[in-house]
C-alpha cells in the first residue's frame, strides 16, 4: 500500500498545513501508525485535541472521516452492520405469489442489498482513503470492546451469512479515550499508544496564534501563561485547548491589548464552566470578579 | 537532525539483543509487555531512522507502554539503558546546539561561554545559572556543570543517585534563587503591575527550575550509568509504578502521582462492581412460583422460578487512624471509599487519634477532597489527651456514641497500624462490633512482618475481625476493596 507520509517531519508539516500543531511524539506515532498499519489509541484529558487529531489526519490526507461515537449500550447493530429486516419482510411477501423455494429466498434476502452498513463495516468496505475515528471508546462496556478487536487487528468483519469482508485499503484508525475506565489488555495490545496532555505554554501560544489569526504575539503569550496558571489549580475541569482558543477570540473581540486582572475576572466564565472553579480561580489569581 | 556526528547504527542482530534486554528491564520494573508488543517494537524500528534518538524513543514508547502512568518509569529506564549505547552520540531529544556531547563522561570546555565547567568558581556558576534560567538551551549544559561542581561523585562509591541529587540541589538552593531572580525581574521591569503579573512571572521561573531539576537528575543518572553500567543501574533503580509505591514512604512526586491515580481507580472499580452486580440477576428459588408454573407441565417443575434479587448495597463505616504515622495512608483510603460512594447505600467516616469524631459531613455533596482533608485536620475533634494514638479509648468512645447505629447491614472497616502506645487495647469493643455488624475488616499499612512487634497490638484485635489485610500500596488497596464489596 502506498504510504501516506514520507517521514516524521513530513507528518508534522502536513498536520501543520491543516492548522494542527502536533508535537514530535504525536507526529512520530502517526507516522508509525501509517507504516505499521496499526490503530492508534489516543488517551488524555478532555479537550487536548484527541478527536481533532483524527480530523486533521483526514483533512491533510484527503480522506473521508468515518466516525463511530461510542456510548454505553452500543452494540453490533449500531457499530458493525444490521440486516434491514423490514425490507426483507417486504421481499418475502412480494415473493409469495412466485412459489419459490425457501433456499432461494434465503440466499436472496441475505444479500448485500439488504445489508445496512454501520461505521466499522463502512470503513472496511470503503474504496477511497478513509480515517476511522472511534471516539470515546472508554464509554462502551468491556464486552462490547470485543466487537472492535477483529476490525482492529485484521481489518475485517465477519458477517455469518456473507462471509468475511476484508478491507480493500486499510484505513487509518484513531481511537480516543478519556480514561474513565481501564481498557482491556486485548484492545491495548492491538494499538499504538499515545498519551496527549495539555501543551506547555510555548506550544499553546503557537496554537492560539495559528487558530486565532491576527492575534498579537504578546497577547497570545499572556493568554497561554494565564491558562497554564489556571490549570495548575485544583479544579473540577481544567480549561481545554478549545476553551483557550475561545478565550483568545473573546479577548480579540473585546479589543483587549493586555491581559489584566480585571480582564481575566470579567471573562473567566469562557475558560471555566463550574461556579466553584470560577470562584477558586478568582480567589487564587486575585482577580476582580465581574 | 543535521550536523549530528555519524553513527554506527548497530547491526540487526545487535539491535535485537539490545531491545530484548530493554524489554526485560521493563518487565522487571512491572510493566506488562507482551510478546506481540515486543514484535511491534521490532517492526517499528524498521521504519524509522535509528540515529534519530527522539523518534527512536517515541517508537519504543508507543509500542511498549500502554498506560500513561507507566511513562515515567519508561523514561527513566530508557535513559539508563540507552545512555551508553551508540545513540547517545546524538545528544538528546529536543536540544540543538546546546547539547552536551559525549555519552555520560563530563567533557571539560563543553560549556557555553568557554568556561571550563568543572572548575568554575561559585560566582561564575551563579552567573551561568542566571543566564541558563532565562535561556532553555543553556539549562542542560548548566546542569552538567552543577553536577560536576557540587555532587562530588566518586567512581565506585556505593550510594544512590538521590544522595548526589540532594547534594547538588542543596548547593544550588533553588528556592532562594527563585526569590533572587524574581527581584531581578522586578527591577528590570520597574516592579510588577499587579499580583497576576507577578504570579505569572513566578510560575514561569518555577517551571524552568523544575526543568533544571530534571536535567540535574538525568545528568546524575547518566554519570552513574557511565560508572556502573546500564544493567546494574537499572537494577538498583527499579523505579516503581504508581500502584506499587508504598503509602508510607512515598516521595512528593510519587504522592502527586498517587493522588492522580486514585480517581480513575475508583471509577474503574465502581464500573467493575456495578457490572458484576447487574450480572448476578438470579435470586433465590421462588418455590411458590415454581410450583405454580409446574402445573403447565403436568406438575413437573421444568421451569424453575427465581426471586428478583435484592441488590444489597452495604452500609460502610470507615474508622481511620489519622495520627502522623499513618496519615497519608488513611487519606488515600478515605478518598477511595468516598469516591466509591455510589456503590454503597451509605458511607460514614470516623477519624481518631486518641479521641474520635465523625467526619462524614466533610465529604458530603460535591465537596472537594483536598478541602475535606484540610477540614478534617482543622475541625475534627480527634485529640483527647496528648495526640498520640490510643486505639482503646477511641474505640470505647465510638462504642458509646455510635455503637447503636451499627446494624447487620453495616460493614465496618478499620484503618490503622494498631500501634497503641502501650495503652489498653479495649478489644472487647471489636468483639461487640463483630457481633452486631455484617463484617469487620482491618487494613494495616505496615508490612505484615512488623505486626505484633513493639507497641503493635494488631493480634489482640485481629481475633475479632473477619480479616486483617496488609495494604501498603494502591494495588493491595484495590484488591482489598474488590474483595470486601463482593463478600
Amino acid at each position: 500500500m502506498a504510504e501516506r507520509f514520507e517521514s516524521v517531519d513530513a507528518v508534522q508539516e502536513a498536520l501543520r498545513r491543516v492548522d494542527y500543531l502536533a508535537d514530535a511524539s504525536t507526529a512520530g506515532v502517526v507516522f508509525l501508525a501509517d507504516r505499521l498499519e496499526k490503530p492508534v489509541l489516543v488517551e488524555g484529558p478532555a479537550g487536548v485535541g484527541k478527536t481533532e487529531l483524527a480530523k486533521a489526519i483526514a483533512a491533510t490526507t484527503g480522506s473521508r472521516l468515518i466516525r463511530l461515537q461510542c456510548y454505553e449500550g452500543l452494540d453490533e447493530s449500531k457499530a458493525l452492520y444490521e440486516w434491514n429486516y423490514k425490507k426483507q419482510l417486504l421481499r418475502i411477501q412480494a415473493d409469495r405469489e412466485h412459489e419459490r423455494d425457501w433456499a432461494t429466498v434465503e440466499t436472496d434476502i441475505f444479500s448485500e442489498a439488504f445489508l445496512l452498513t454501520r461505521p466499522l463495516l463502512e470503513a472496511i468496505r470503503a474504496d477511497e482513503p478513509v480515517v476511522l475515528l472511534i471516539d470515546e471508546v472508554d464509554r462502551v462496556e468491556i464486552e462490547t470492546e470485543a466487537l472492535l478487536l477483529e476490525v482492529l487487528s485484521d481489518f475485517q468483519v465477519s458477517v455469518p451469512e456473507l462471509g468475511t469482508i476484508t478491507a480493500v485499503r486499510r484505513p487509518v484508525v484513531i481511537l480516543t479515550s478519556n480514561n474513565t475506565r481501564e481498557l482491556s489488555e486485548a484492545l491495548k495490545r492491538r494499538c499504538l499508544f499515545l498519551h496527549l496532555d495539555y501543551p506547555d505554554a510555548e506550544r499553546e501560544q503557537d496554537i492560539v496564534r495559528v487558530r486565532v489569526p491576527g492575534i498579537d504575539a504578546t497577547l497570545a503569550d499572556q493568554i497561554a501563561r494565564v491558562v497554564r496558571s489556571i490549570r495548575a489549580l485544583d479544579l473540577k475541569k481544567a480549561p481545554s485547548i478549545s476553551e483557550t482558543i475561545d478565550w483568545a477570540r473573546t479577548l480579540m473581540h473585546l479589543g483587549v491589548e493586555k491581559v489584566t486582572p480585571d480582564v481575566v475576572g470579567g471573562t473567566l466564565h469562557v475558560l471555566l464552566k463550574y461556579q466553584r472553579d470560577i470562584e477558586r480561580a478568582n480567589k487564587e489569581l486575585k482577580v476582580a470578579e465581574a | 537532525m543535521s550536523g549530528a556526528p555519524t553513527l554506527d547504527v548497530p547491526a540487526p542482530g545487535r539491535m535485537l539483543d539490545l531491545l530484548s534486554g530493554f524489554v526485560h528491564e521493563l518487565r522487571a520494573a512491572g510493566l506488562p509487555v507482551s510478546m506481540t508488543e515486543n514484535l511491534d517494537a521490532m517492526r517499528a524500528l524498521e521504519h524509522i531512522p535509528l540515529e534519530d534518538r527522539a523518534t527512536f524513543k517515541t517508537a519504543l514508547k508507543t509500542t511498549l507502554v500502554k498506560h500513561a502512568d507507566h511513562e515515567r518509569v519508561f523514561n527513566i529506564l530508557f535513559d539508563v539503558y540507552f545512555a551508553l549505547q551508540p545513540f547517545d552520540l546524538e545528544g538528546d531529544d529536543e536540544d540543538g546546539p546546546g547539547g552536551r556531547p559525549g555519552g555520560g563522561v563530563p567533557v571539560p570546555g563543553s560549556l557555553p561561554g568557554g568556561g571550563a565547567g568543572g572548575d568554575a568558581s561559585p560566582e561564575e556558576l551563579m552567573a551561568m545559572l542566571m543566564r541558563a534560567m532565562l535561556d532553555p538551551d543553556a539549562l542542560r549544559a548548566f546542569a552538567a556543570a552543577a553536577v560536576t561542581r557540587h555532587a562530588g561523585m566518586e567512581p565506585g562509591r556505593p550510594v544512590g543517585g538521590t544522595y548526589y541529587l540532594y547534594r547538588t540541589l542543596r548547593a544550588l538552593d533553588l528556592d532562594s534563587l527563585l526569590d533572587r531572580l524574581m527581584e531581578q525581574l522586578a527591577e528590570q521591569q520597574g516592579g510588577f503591575a499587579d499580583e497576576l503579573e507577578e504570579r505569572l512571572a513566578r510560575e514561569e521561573l518555577a517551571a524552568r527550575m523544575e526543568r533544571l531539576r530534571e536535567e540535574v537528575e538525568a545528568e546524575i543518572r547518566r554519570r552513574l550509568v557511565a560508572d556502573r553500567g546500564p544493567e546494574a543501574m537499572a537494577r538498583s533503580l527499579r523505579a516503581k509504578l504508581p500502584e506499587d509505591v508504598e503509602f508510607m514512604h512515598a516521595s512528593r512526586d510519587e504522592m502527586a502521582a498517587l493522588q492522580r491515580a486514585i480517581g480513575p481507580l475508583a471509577r474503574a472499580l465502581a464500573a467493575r462492581l456495578a457490572m458484576r452486580r447487574r450480572r448476578h440477576h438470579r435470586g433465590q428459588l421462588d418455590f411458590r412460583s415454581t410450583v405454580r408454573h409446574s402445573l403447565a407441565y403436568g406438575g413437573v417443575p421444568a421451569d424453575p422460578r427465581f426471586r428478583r434479587p435484592h441488590p444489597t448495597k452495604p452500609e460502610i463505616m470507615v474508622i481511620a487512624d489519622i495520627s502522623g504515622s499513618v496519615a497519608s495512608f488513611a487519606r488515600f483510603t478515605l478518598q477511595l471509599v468516598h469516591a466509591l460512594a455510589s456503590q454503597f447505600s451509605r458511607v460514614r467516616s470516623f477519624v481518631f487519634i486518641d479521641g474520635i469524631d465523625e467526619v462524614t459531613r466533610f465529604f458530603e455533596g460535591n465537596a472537594d477532597l483536598g478541602d475535606a482533608v484540610k477540614r478534617i485536620n482543622t475541625e475534627a475533634d480527634v485529640v483527647w489527651v496528648d495526640g498520640h494514638s490510643d486505639y482503646g479509648h477511641a474505640f470505647e468512645v465510638f462504642h458509646q456514641k455510635w455503637g447503636r447505629e451499627v446494624t447487620p447491614k453495616t460493614s465496618v472497616i478499620i484503618l490503622g497500624d494498631a500501634r497503641n502506645n502501650y495503652h489498653a487495647s479495649q478489644s472487647w469493643v471489636l468483639a461487640e462490633l463483630r457481633r452486631k455488624a455484617r463484617h469487620l475488616y482491618w487494613i494495616d499499612p505496615e508490612p505484615a512482618a512488623y505486626w505484633n512487634t513493639g507497641d503493635s497490638v494488631i493480634g489482640d484485635y485481629a481475633q475479632f475481625c473477619d480479616g486483617v489485610y496488609e495494604c501498603r500500596n494502591l494495588r493491595q488497596l484495590e484488591r482489598f476493596v474488590e474483595a470486601v464489596i463482593e463478600s
